[in-house]
């Protein structure tokens, strides 16, 4: 009996859970306080050309290939 | 032949890290003059790499990259098995960013030129920014079609193709801490393998103990690659990075590849000093001598297929100046990057010291490259 409860109860704690982690997310990091990622010294990537250079004397070199990331770093302030 | 097809590997990161920094936002219009030299191992590569991006409107920016490799090689696989030579790259990219909303859409074309290799490749990338932008979500796909052919025979041409797949993340962790997934499969198929590489097996009749045979790849090839990334705002105005990557693939080559770096600005200067250790197992096809002729279906001896560590050490100093703006330029840097590599192969042995058949000693690669640039900001 209890078993068949906790089934019957599943499906609606299922789509709860679903439909409030799809809701909207309060950013924890407000705007103003990206400054330091806002800073140069903070990017991820800020000279793609030196960087293809560099992935691609590696690449030339060894049997591993991508994966080194091609997502941007920055503060993501407009 | 290796040395060409990274360079279309590497020519696909360039438009993508070119890209925007996040979802809702395009890149900064700005130029860049390279110079590169790589010095080691007998070879020398040199040449220029020119990138300039300009936004048209509000909602569309054209970027595009010129690139030479200027090769002159005398490498220990030239000097064991065929005559030294000098060949040149030609590379040229144009790419086009949309923005929409949160979204930026990217589209390129790469073209490779050799007087044996030609690559063509194409490139769609969608970037998502969410949840007030503290997370940028980066969907790309790339095909390259590869033409391969030989020097010394008109009459041979053999085609590779290259899809690539990735997923990237990067998340806004707290106000000091930036982090970046990437996750990328790469599929080959077709002609994989150096038309001019050999691999050695032992041969009683030649008087020296072993001989040469072509080498022979599979057709085909998938990896996967697992990168992360953490970038630290120190207290006083310094960034810390660590990097790792996993990789593996179906011809058994699995490797780890870590790196931390440090960046420290001092007035209108930026140094940056980097570690990079690098660790690979050998392909399964790999042998540096194998015992007979035709000794597997597959086979190889490319010094890349061995098992090795590689470790790497850059210093880069960076000059800011017309940081007031001066004409059309908001600002400008010029940089200077050194790099040090040192690989030490286990099992991919020194032909060159004349020591008993497989017994020589194991090869070691000792290169530096620089690395010289402008870059303007308008």
């Amino acid at each position: 009996m209890k078993t068949t409860l906790i089934f019957r109860l599943l499906p609606p704690i299922v789509l709860i859970a679903g439909l409030t982690a799809c809701g909207p997310i309060e950013p924890w990091v407000k705007p103003y306080e990206r400054d330091r990622l806002a800073d140069p010294i903070m990017s991820l990537d800020p000279d793609p050309v030196s960087t293809a250079y560099t992935h691609h004397v590696f690449e030339a070199r060894e049997g591993a290939r991508g994966g080194e990331g091609s997502a941007g770093g920055g503060c993501g302030c407009n | 032949m290796k040395y060409r097809r990274a360079g279309i590997v590497a020519s696909i990161l360039l438009l993508a890290t070119a890209g925007p920094a996040t979802g809702d936002v395009l890149p900064d219009d700005r130029a860049d003059i390279l110079y590169h030299l790589y010095d080691g191992g007998g070879v020398t590569i040199e040449g220029p790499s020119i990138l300039v991006r300009k936004k048209a409107g509000k909602s569309v920016s054209f970027v595009a990259n010129y690139y030479v490799d200027m090769i002159s090689s005398a490498s220990i696989d030239v000097v064991t098995t065929a005559s030294p030579y000098t060949e040149e790259r030609e590379q040229m990219s144009i790419g086009m960013d949309y923005l929409r909303g949160n979204t930026v859409m990217s589209i390129s074309v790469t073209n490779s030129e050799e007087s044996d290799f030609t690559s063509d490749s194409y490139s769609f990338s969608v970037s998502q920014g969410m949840f007030g932008d503290l997370t940028t979500l980066t969907l790309a796909y790339s095909l390259s079609n590869d033409e391969v052919r030989r020097s010394d025979d008109d009459t041979f041409v053999r085609d590779a193709d290259r899809q690539f797949y990735s997923v990237g993340l990067t998340q806004i962790v707290t106000r000091n801490l930036i982090m970046g997934l990437n996750v990328e499969t790469i599929t080959d198929e077709g002609f994989l393998n150096n038309p001019y590489r050999t691999v050695r097996y032992v041969d009683s009749s030649n008087p020296i103990g072993y001989s040469y045979e072509a080498e022979l790849y599979p057709n085909t090839r998938t990896s996967t690659a697992v990168g992360i990334r953490a970038r630290y705002y120190l207290p006083y105005r310094a960034a810390i990075q660590g990097e790792y990557r996993f990789f593996t693939d179906t011809w058994g080559i699995l490797s780890h590849t870590g790196a931390i770096s440090y960046t420290h600005p001092w007035g209108a200067w930026t140094f940056t000093g980097k570690y990079r250790h690098y660790t690979q197992g050998q392909a399964d096809f790999y042998s540096d001598l194998f015992p007979r002729s035709e000794a597997t279906n597959f086979r190889g001896r490319d010094k890349e297929l061995s098992k090795f560590v590689s470790q790497n050490f850059r210093l880069q100093a960076s000059y800011g100046f017309l940081q007031d703006g001066w004409g059309f330029v908001d600002r400008g840097t010029v940089n200077l990057i050194y790099d040090q590599l040192l690989i030490d192969y286990d099992n991919f042995r020194d032909l060159t010291t004349g020591a008993l058949v497989g017994e020589e000693p194991a090869y070691r690669l000792d290169a530096g490259f620089y690395q010289v640039f402008v870059s303007f900001w308008f």
